[in-house]
């Protein structure tokens, strides 16, 4: 196969950044979309030019570090798969291929396709957790869980934080990415505690970092490479409207001043 | 010579982890917070460790090469985690655990790490549940089970196929926690390149900011490796692309003994490489054995499609050598034949290294329904990855390298011979012997992490004055100014080939000679050809780009020098280690059925290899096993 491709190319943080274009030869049809950028790279290294800067590293579809925009598709053309699972038989020959990075304020681009994606981890910090210290613990199956409440929470637990959904947005919200932790949690019965704490401390999180506001277009669910649904952004709407009706608790500020 | 003392605790194996941590020394509460760890890796082991720690109140900082902590590979098991929870009433206990791990690996472990193992298995459950792990559950909302390979109870516990994910959420969830309340930080795209070690201490490391290219230097009292296993020497492997062992092999060349370098597990049913671009290889469960015959076609110039060629023209190797296992022989022998019967040429697929796995006869008895079903996510990765359908066609698959036991050798404690030095997870040598049953290496990273470490830490500590570090002495300075030279140095050789032509060539290299199975000849071979590579490494290598940026082809050349040397030492340990045990076949000894014959007598010992310098050849220590509460027996899974 022969492909051209128009590949974002920004130096630095600071750089403006631009197309560039490539013709790639040899191209086949059992490769990896990856496998193609490796072969793009290692051309333009043997051209005596800088090779693509892109994250990846599982490489079967489950560290969330691969991230592109591919022909204006967050992780391409092919439903409930990443970048590095989609394969070039999925392109047809002589086809142009747009490789753009993940495009929202709150991911800045560090160089070429690689962005920063710190604001997801402090989003988790600002409460996707169940509060614990490791050590004894009660026995498992003293608390018996629904096993279709079990399915649901893992559901929306089998998120891979990529971004895809941030980058799929026309208003780069983070809503699919927090309802989806804020869910697993706050379906189970170890995560009532913080439940309704968590759905506020998360979501002033999701928005200092300059995510934009979720306003229902679903295009976060169509281009989940994990298809989840935005039902759980329902339950977090739910949960947060909830949770704003009753006098907020500083539970760790009271326990800290005991 | 190495001063290998295991701290293994007298007295029965049953009470030996409850004696010992009696035993040890604590760090109080009011102390805890003027102690600094640095945790180098943030999987399983390493972010569980930092959680665990920095929770009891030390200063931690945790390190990885990651955009977040949350990617490291561990989070790519599917099958799941054993726990001798006994939930099924089918007699599983912490002795039947233990005892099976211990065979499983072929009795090279420590018999009293693997004990300790088995016992705290259960304790992982009730952690992992209380974070929020949605483990499976039965209808009635217990906890489900299923059964794997190498054992007689059901005693792994799972969610869907991505338990790994799962459980390195729950530790990551708990690391995060700790990073909000100030008493974690993490250093995230920052890779170890250097361990520093003052007055025989470990004192701190240097790393690499992967977006600026800046080389600093951590001091701390203490530092744990967590950096998971050296897979990728073999560049194709189902690891992940960034794994790497370059923080463990610093350590090595800092004073701390390498152990077992040699054991390296390889999985029977891995989709195979479809050409030179091919850049990581992904498994497929075992279980599809049960269903599918493997063969190949008889004629080396067969072009037909597989299902145009007539039954007594296909070779249903397995089956015609191992008649009474047929296609259910152990793991490693199933991979050897597929490589044998490959290397005679005639293997399938476009490379030529291949065998066929197919479901026909299983769908003509039980129907094509009934078949999909069972294998329903196995047989839509394999299309999605491949493009054919396995109820049509056969499906094609090879062995490939998964998981390696090897690593810095560590005591009771799980520090290294190097004190402040500690190792857990896939990166230590201690639990899983020549071989790892399936569902063990969660248990065994987040064991270390959770339970082991968090105690152990503290009576090293505690022996020590807080604090008793700096970043302005002279061998921080030095261990700097190394870095920053080999950088240089691979910057300026301005030759013609790219690091991943090399890596493939070395790849290739290990994979024939000290890969499925090895012999005296093809290791002495591989041990000329390896130093010849690097050679030409550092006189012909393209390196594009400069120091001081985000420069992935710089990351990989760096990682690159380390896997050379290792290379090399793997192949050397495989030579002196004449028996075969576990995953680790030589040739020249093995039973007329083609398994590993053990020579107890002279090898149940840990190889422990100590760094003596650029050029010079390691020197090779033993730690003597004993076999007290379970004695020495043939591994047969036959009887």
């Amino acid at each position: 196969m022969k492909i051209k491709l128009h590949v974002w190319r920004q130096k630095s943080r600071t750089d403006k950044g631009s197309m560039e274009s490539y013709d790639l030869d040899n191209v086949l049809p059992d490769m990896s979309f990856l496998e193609m950028m490796d072969c793009l790279n290692e051309k333009l290294t043997a051209d005596g030019e800088i090779p693509v800067a892109f994250d990846h590293d599982c490489r079967e579809g489950v560290c969330g570090m691969c991230s592109m925009v591919i022909n204006g598709e967050a992780h391409g053309p092919k439903a409930e798969t990443t970048t590095c699972q989609l394969y070039m038989r999925h392109f047809a020959d002589g086809a142009e291929i747009y490789i753009e990075p993940w495009r929202a304020s709150a991911f800045p681009v560090m160089k070429d396709l690689v962005v920063d994606r710190s604001a997801f981890d402090r989003i988790i910090q600002a409460g996707g957790f169940i509060s614990n210290h490791s050590g004894p613990k009660p026995e498992p199956n003293s608390i018996p869980i629904d096993p279709q409440v079990a399915e649901t929470s893992l559901d929306a637990a089998t998120c891979i934080g990529c971004g895809a959904c941030v980058a799929a947005c026309p208003n780069g919200s983070a809503m699919l990415f927090t309802a989806a932790k804020a869910s697993h949690l706050g379906l189970l019965p170890q995560g009532q505690t913080e439940r309704y704490s968590r759905s506020q401390t998360m979501v002033n999180q999701m928005e200092a970092e300059g995510f934009g506001s979720c306003r229902n277009y679903a295009e976060c669910e169509a281009q989940c490479p994990k298809g989840i649904s935005i039902a759980f952004i329902g339950q977090l709407n739910s949960d947060f409207l909830k949770a704003s009706l009753v006098e907020p608790v500083d539970r760790r500020g009271k326990m800290e001043s005991q | 010579m190495l001063t290998l003392d295991s701290k293994i605790p007298s007295g029965p194996i049953k009470d030996a982890w409850t004696k010992h941590k009696n035993d040890l020394r604590l760090v109080g509460p009011k102390n805890r917070p003027k102690y600094k760890v640095i945790v180098i890796g943030s999987g399983l082991a390493g972010a569980s460790a930092t959680a665990s720690m920095a929770a009891m109140g030390y200063q931690v900082e945790c390190f990885c090469f990651q955009d977040s902590p949350r990617r490291a590979h561990s989070i790519a098991a599917q099958g799941g985690i054993n726990a001798s929870k006994n939930y099924r009433n089918d007699g599983d206990s912490t002795w039947r655990l233990f005892y099976d791990t211990q065979k499983g690996g072929d009795y090279r472990a420590r018999e009293q790490n693997v004990y300790r193992l088995a016992e705290l298995s259960t304790s992982i459950i009730d952690q992992a549940v209380a974070q929020g792990v949605p483990f499976a559950r039965e209808y009635g909302g217990k906890l489900a089970n299923r059964s794997f390979g190498g054992v007689l109870v059901e005693r792994t516990f799972y969610c869907r196929g991505e338990t790994g994910q799962q459980l390195l959420l729950g530790a990551y969830s708990a690391l995060e926690e700790q990073i909000a309340a100030k008493q974690a930080k993490m250093h995230t795209r920052t890779e170890m390149l250097d361990l520093v070690v003052v007055d025989g201490k470990a004192q701190g490391v240097v790393v690499r900011n992967l977006e600026t290219g800046e080389i600093s230097s951590h001091a701390a009292d203490a530092v744990v490796l967590a950096s998971g296993g050296y897979g990728n020497v073999f560049y194709l492997s189902t690891n992940a692309k960034g794994c790497n062992v370059t923080a463990n092999f610093r350590a090595y060349r800092r004073g701390a003994g390498f152990a077992n370098p040699c054991f390296t597990q390889i999985h029977p049913t891995s989709i195979p490489a479809s050409g030179d671009y091919q850049s990581k290889l992904t498994l497929m469960s075992e279980s599809l054995r049960n269903d599918g015959r493997i063969w190949v076609p008889r004629d080396p110039d067969e072009k037909r499609t597989p299902s145009d060629i007539p039954e007594a023209e296909r070779y249903y190797y397995l089956e015609e050598r191992y008649p009474r296992f047929g296609n259910l022989v152990p793991r490693d022998v199933a991979a050897r034949n597929a490589k044998d019967v490959c290397d005679n040429g005639l293997g399938v697929g476009p490379t030529g290294y291949g065998v066929y796995l197919d479901f026909a006869a299983a769908i003509a008895d039980k129907g094509v329904d009934a078949v999909k079903s069972k294998y329903a996510n196995l047989f839509e990765m394999y299309e999605r990855i491949t493009d054919d359908d396995p109820t049509k066609t056969p499906m094609r698959i090879y062995p490939a390298v998964h998981y390696t036991m090897g690593g810095l050798w560590v005591d009771y404690n799980l520090m290294t011979n190097i004190p402040g030095l500690y190792s857990i997870g896939e990166s230590n040598f201690a639990d899983h012997g020549a071989n790892r049953l399936g569902a063990s290496s969660l248990m065994q990273c987040l064991a270390d992490g959770y339970f082991i470490i968090p105690v152990t830490i503290g009576d090293f500590l505690s022996r020590h004055e807080p604090g008793q570090y700096s970043t302005e002495n002279e061998e921080l300075k030095q261990a700097e100014a190394a870095a920053k030279d080999q950088i240089n140095r691979l910057l300026s050789v301005n030759g013609s080939r790219t690091t991943q032509s090399f890596h493939q060539e070395l790849g290739k290299i290990m994979w024939e000679h000290c890969g499925i199975s090895r012999s005296e000849e093809s290791l002495k071979e591989g041990l000329r050809k390896i130093p010849a590579l690097r050679e030409e490494f550092w006189n012909n290598l393209k390196l594009p780009g400069a120091a001081n940026e985000l420069n992935q082809s710089l990351e990989k050349a760096g990682r690159m020098v380390d896997f050379f040397d290792f290379g090399e030492l793997m192949c050397r340990d495989a030579l002196l280690r004449d028996e075969s045990c576990g995953c680790h076949l030589r040739e020249e000894h093995q039973t007329p059925e083609g398994e590993a014959k053990r020579d107890d007598n002279n090898f149940s010992f840990v190889s422990v290899f100590e760094y003596k310098g650029e050029g010079k050849e390691p020197e090779l220590n033993k730690e003597k096993l004993s076999f007290e509460a379970l004695p020495l027996a043939d591994r047969n899974y036959k009887t």
